[in-house]
Parts: structure tokens; C-alpha cells; sequence
């Protein structure tokens, strides 16, 4: 009877065990993460300033936002970010994949190459970027040292175009990284199909067009969501790049947050900021995941 | 996503050869422009950037930019370089790394070995909170290190990556344990063996490249942050990015772009050492975060 009962303690705790290990994650998630959220999400309705306060001011805060010019400069600024990363990224890792897949001899060289700047910081690539775009002393000038002088190129300086010299140093951060992902899904690739077409006549361009493309929309939405993702959270580009300006002229949602918050303590702003950037995610990520995750069984 | 065919069945004629080979290396040329750009003008002294062209070799070679990045270029108030602060990175990335990869391990296998009923929707949790912008923690992450005394110390950044950490590092192994037969598991327990031997005799012995991929992920991902190092690190626990960023962006004096240049790529080293030596796992990595493994 005693041994029964010990067996059955032994039993019970294997089972409880897993919960046990499994448990310090979870509570970290469920405080730091939505707990976290609930409360950053409650500041956005109060009248915090510089710290925390509890005055609930309804929906204020959010109404100030979407008055302030700043702000919807930063929005729209995200808009064009986001589109042409996405489009660029897409469009160059895409022939990059493509091309290296034709059997390519120096594949092995040029395929580290391309997807090397990924392991960097974003502020090394802001650093590097910042000058070669800096017309005094980068790509401008060295180009009008080698006599072709009528050569313009200040868009870092010129507030209608800084946005598209963050798209530049973006690109070159991640395209190569959307190249990996198509390339893989091309590798993935039945090549019996290829060759069956092939044999019914089917030209180059068709048998992309009409075969392997279409097989590679698990990849293009991966990498949408990815590439999404990443634009709105883009922040540290920024800062390194052209810290916001020239003016205002490239302020981001993320760069917004920072300096409403921190700076112009404006808590209850900065927090309905950071809600908006989140709820913006989740309406890509939450369906994504969910189809992720659903058991395929 | 194996190797399994090199290269598609499509054929292509010679003129069209030529003209992918070129397009190649043109973009080749384009990843690598900035980089080579950095470290031909980190070695050469100021007045032949500032006055010549960024494409030239150096006429005098130098490295007293490296070694005045390194040690006694201005930070902030301080001319320390930026040693102290690739000190502070190492001691905040190496057991930030390593707790959560170990609390990635765990919970992978607990989630898959050990099923219990809602546990998908914990792993969604999970896996979300791997994608959230993290400006919506900041505020209450603030007070929260304000309140723990750990405002602007490394252990109060380890603390933070490795919260922020244990989404992707759970992912990983979760995919990789999903793969392990399950017999396995249950024919040791059968045999006596309990929660944390089954773990460590077998399923931590064959769990070598997960570990090295999950290892360069949060290495990467730890080393190269900006956000969570400019908000919760004083100016004595400032990790290398940050310091880097007050490097760059001191608007006092002159600017010694040969120093910036050689400051960049000191922060950029440690991941590029990584890169090279395993280019392998870190894109394994970079796939197994985006798609499902």
C-alpha cells in the first residue's frame, strides 16, 4: 500500500515535471510581453507626461496623434518605406535566385557575397551608407572626380527625397536574404515537372512564368511577411542613417515613439503610437502564424 | 530545402550565359561596395578622404585610425574608444545567449514530448511575441529595471534579451524536436527513464546543430540590437552599437571618418567572424525563423 502510493507521487510528479520546466517561460511571456501590452495599451488612455500617471483621459491621446503633422508625416513616410522595400527586396531577391539557379559555377562564392550584410548591425550599415550617399564626399564626388561632373545625387540632403536613400541602405541590408528564401523554394522544386515541360515545348520564359513562379508562393509570402514586418520596425536604420532629418523628413513610427516618449515627454502619445505600430503588425503576423501553426494533420 | 538538385533543368543558350554572369557580378560588386569602401579609407589618414577619392587606395597606409577607434576616440564625454564598450557587449551577449538557448531547449522539448492540452496556443503566445514591435514594452520595461535596480547595468540588458529571446530560441527547437520520433521518448520512459535524463542522454546528444544555429541567431540578433541598448543602458554599460552610434553621430570636432570607418567594422567583426565560419547554420537560422521548419 505504502510502495503504491510512493509509485503514484513518482508518477505524479513526472507528470508535473514538463508544466514545472515549461512554466518560468510562460509566466515571462504572459508578464513581460502581454502584460506589458495591457499596460502600454492602458497608458495610451491616460494623461502621462514625463512618467506614468493614472488619469484616464479616454481617447485623447490617439485623437492628438492623428492631429499632429509629425505624425502623419511618419505614417506616410512608412507607406513608401514599406512599399518599396517590400517591391525592391522581392523583385531583386527574386532574379537573384533565379539566375544563381542556372547551374551557376561561382555559386558557392557569390551566394555568401550577396547575403553577408545581413550579419551586420544597422548601424554599421547606416554608418557606411551615410557616407557613400553624403554628396561632398561619397558616390558624388568621387564621380565628379572621375569627370563626369554634372552628376547630382543629394537625396540624403533634400527632404523630399531622403526617405528613398533609407529604402537604398535597406535593401542592400536584406535583399540578399529574400534571395536565400526564393532560392530555397526553387531548390524545393520538382525538376521531373521542368524536364516534362520542356519536352512539350515549352519556352524559358513560359516555364517560369507558368510553372516555377507560381511555386514559390509560399516563399513570397514568407517573405512579404517578413519584409513587412521588419519595415515597421525599422528604427535603428534611421537613427544611424539620417537621424530622422534632414528635418523631420524620414521620421518613421519607431523614431516617433522614441522621441515622444523619451524626449518630449509625451508618455501618453508615445504609448498610443506603440499600440497603433502593434496592432499594424498583428494584422499581418496574427493570420500568418495561424496558418503556420494549424496541425496540417 | 536540401540540396537535392543543383541548379533547375532549364536550359539556357550562350549569349544568355554571359549576360546572367555579368548581372551577377554587378550585384556582387553592390553588396560588397561599402564594405571594401570602409576598410580602404579606415586605413588612410583623414586629409586624403576628406580632399581625394573614397574608390583610391591610400598613398600612406595607416592603421592609427583602428587603434584610436579602438582605444581613445571620444564616446560621449570619454576618449576610452570603443573597447570598454565591446567588453560590455560580450558580457551581455554570452549568458544572454546561452540562457536562453537553454530555455529555448526545454520548452522545444516540453512541447513536443510532453503535449499537454492548450499547448499550441502557449507556442502561439510564444511565437507572436517573436514579432512584436518592442516599443510597445518600453515604457513598462523601463520602470520595471528602474524598480529591480537594474537600470542601466548589463545584467539588466541580459535580462532583457533573454525575455525577448525566448520566443525564437523556443521556436527552433520545437521544429527540430517535432522531428524526433516520439517512440523514442516513450520507450526510455517505459524503461524508467525520467523528464531531464530522457533530455539530456537523448535528445541533447543529437541536438548539435539546432544548438549552433540557435547559438548564431541570438548572437546576431543580441549583438547587432540598438533599441533596448539605447534605452536601458547607462553610460557605463552601453553596448557596442550604441557606443558606435555616439561615435558617429558626435557632432564636435572634426570628423574623423577613417575613425568611424574602423569603429564600424570592429562592431561588425564579431558577426562577420560568425557569418564566415558558418555561413551554413546562420542561414538555416534566418530560414527557420521565417518559415516554418
Amino acid at each position: 500500500m505504502a510502495r503504491e502510493t510512493a509509485l503514484d507521487l513518482r508518477t505524479r510528479l513526472q507528470e508535473w515535471i514538463p508544466k514545472l520546466v515549461l512554466a518560468p517561460s510562460v509566466a515571462v511571456m504572459l508578464v513581460f510581453v502581454y502584460g506589458f501590452i495591457l499596460f502600454t495599451a492602458f497608458l495610451s488612455f491616460t494623461d502621462s507626461k514625463i512618467l506614468p500617471s493614472y488619469g484616464l483621459v479616454g481617447w485623447h491621446n490617439y485623437w492628438r496623434l492623428f492631429q499632429l503633422p509629425t505624425w502623419s508625416l511618419a505614417i506616410e513616410n512608412l507607406a513608401i518605406f514599406a512599399a518599396l522595400y517590400i517591391v525592391i527586396c522581392s523583385v531583386i531577391g527574386l532574379t537573384l535566385a533565379i539566375l544563381l539557379d542556372q547551374k551557376i559555377r561561382g555559386e558557392g562564392m557569390l551566394r555568401p557575397i550577396y547575403l553577408y550584410p545581413m550579419a551586420l548591425s544597422f548601424i554599421v550599415t547606416g554608418t557606411a551608407w551615410k557616407w557613400l550617399l553624403d554628396p561632398g564626399i561619397g558616390i558624388e564626388h568621387t564621380l565628379h572626380l572621375w569627370g563626369w561632373t554634372s552628376f547630382h545625387f543629394a537625396w540624403i540632403k533634400e527632404s523630399d527625397f531622403a526617405i528613398y536613400t533609407v529604402v537604398i541602405a535597406a535593401v542592400w541590408q536584406t535583399s540578399g536574404f529574400v534571395m536565400a528564401m526564393f532560392l530555397a523554394g526553387l531548390r524545393g522544386i520538382d525538376n521531373e515537372i521542368l524536364k516534362a515541360a520542356q519536352m512539350d515545348g515549352a519556352s524559358n520564359w513560359n516555364l517560369y512564368r507558368r510553372i516555377i513562379i507560381p511555386q514559390l508562393r509560399p516563399a513570397f509570402l514568407s517573405a512579404f511577411v517578413i519584409l513587412a514586418h521588419l519595415a515597421v520596425k525599422s528604427y535603428d536604420l534611421v537613427v544611424a542613417l539620417t537621424g530622422g532629418g534632414p528635418g523631420r523628413a524620414t521620421e518613421l513610427p519607431a523614431t516617433f515613439m522614441y522621441s515622444y516618449t523619451f524626449t518630449r515627454n509625451e508618455m501618453g502619445v508615445g504609448a498610443a503610437s506603440a499600440v497603433i505600430m502593434l496592432m499594424t503588425i498583428a494584422a499581418i503576423m496574427v493570420p500568418y502564424l495561424y496558418a503556420e501553426l494549424k496541425e496540417p494533420k | 530545402m536540401s540540396a537535392v538538385s543543383q541548379g533547375t533543368a532549364v536550359s539556357t543558350g550562350r549569349f544568355t550565359r554571359v549576360l546572367i554572369h555579368v548581372t551577377l557580378l554587378v550585384f556582387a560588386l553592390f553588396y560588397l561596395l561599402p564594405l571594401v569602401v570602409m576598410l580602404i579609407n579606415s586605413v588612410k589618414p583623414l586629409g586624403e578622404i576628406t580632399g581625394g577619392n573614397m574608390m583610391a587606395l591610400p598613398k600612406v597606409w595607416t592603421i592609427q585610425p583602428w587603434l584610436e577607434a579602438w582605444s581613445t576616440a571620444q564616446i560621449g564625454v570619454q576618449p576610452t574608444g570603443l573597447r570598454p564598450y565591446f567588453i560590455n557587449s560580450i558580457e551581455m551577449v554570452v549568458p544572454a545567449v546561452a540562457i536562453s538557448t537553454l530555455m529555448g531547449a526545454l520548452n522545444g522539448y516540453v512541447l513536443t514530448k510532453w503535449r499537454f492540452r492548450g499547448d499550441t496556443v502557449l507556442f502561439g503566445l510564444m511565437l507572436f511575441s517573436c514579432f512584436i514591435p518592442f516599443q510597445i514594452v518600453l515604457i513598462p520595461m523601463a520602470r520595471l529595471l528602474g524598480l529591480m535596480g537594474l537600470a542601466g547595468t548589463v545584467p539588466g540588458l541580459i535580462f532583457v534579451h533573454v525575455v525577448y529571446g525566448l520566443g525564437f530560441t523556443t521556436l527552433y527547437f520545437r521544429n527540430y524536436y517535432a522531428a524526433f520520433p516520439t517512440e523514442l521518448v516513450r520507450a526510455a520512459q517505459i524503461d524508467g527513464a525520467g523528464f531531464f535524463r530522457i533530455f539530456t542522454r537523448i535528445l541533447l546528444p543529437l541536438s548539435g546543430p539546432i544548438i549552433v544555429v540557435t547559438v548564431i541567431w541570438q548572437f546576431t540578433n543580441i549583438w547587432n540590437d540598438f533599441l533596448f541598448g539605447s534605452s536601458f543602458s547607462g553610460q557605463a554599460s552601453q553596448p557596442m552599437t550604441v557606443a558606435l552610434n555616439n561615435l558617429v553621430q558626435s557632432s564636435t570636432g572634426v570628423k574623423a571618418y577613417n575613425v568611424h570607418f574602423a569603429g564600424a567594422i570592429l562592431a561588425a567583426l564579431p558577426t562577420l567572424f560568425v557569418y564566415i565560419v558558418s555561413g551554413r547554420f546562420f542561414v538555416r537560422g534566418l530560414m527557420a525563423g521565417s518559415v516554418k521548419g
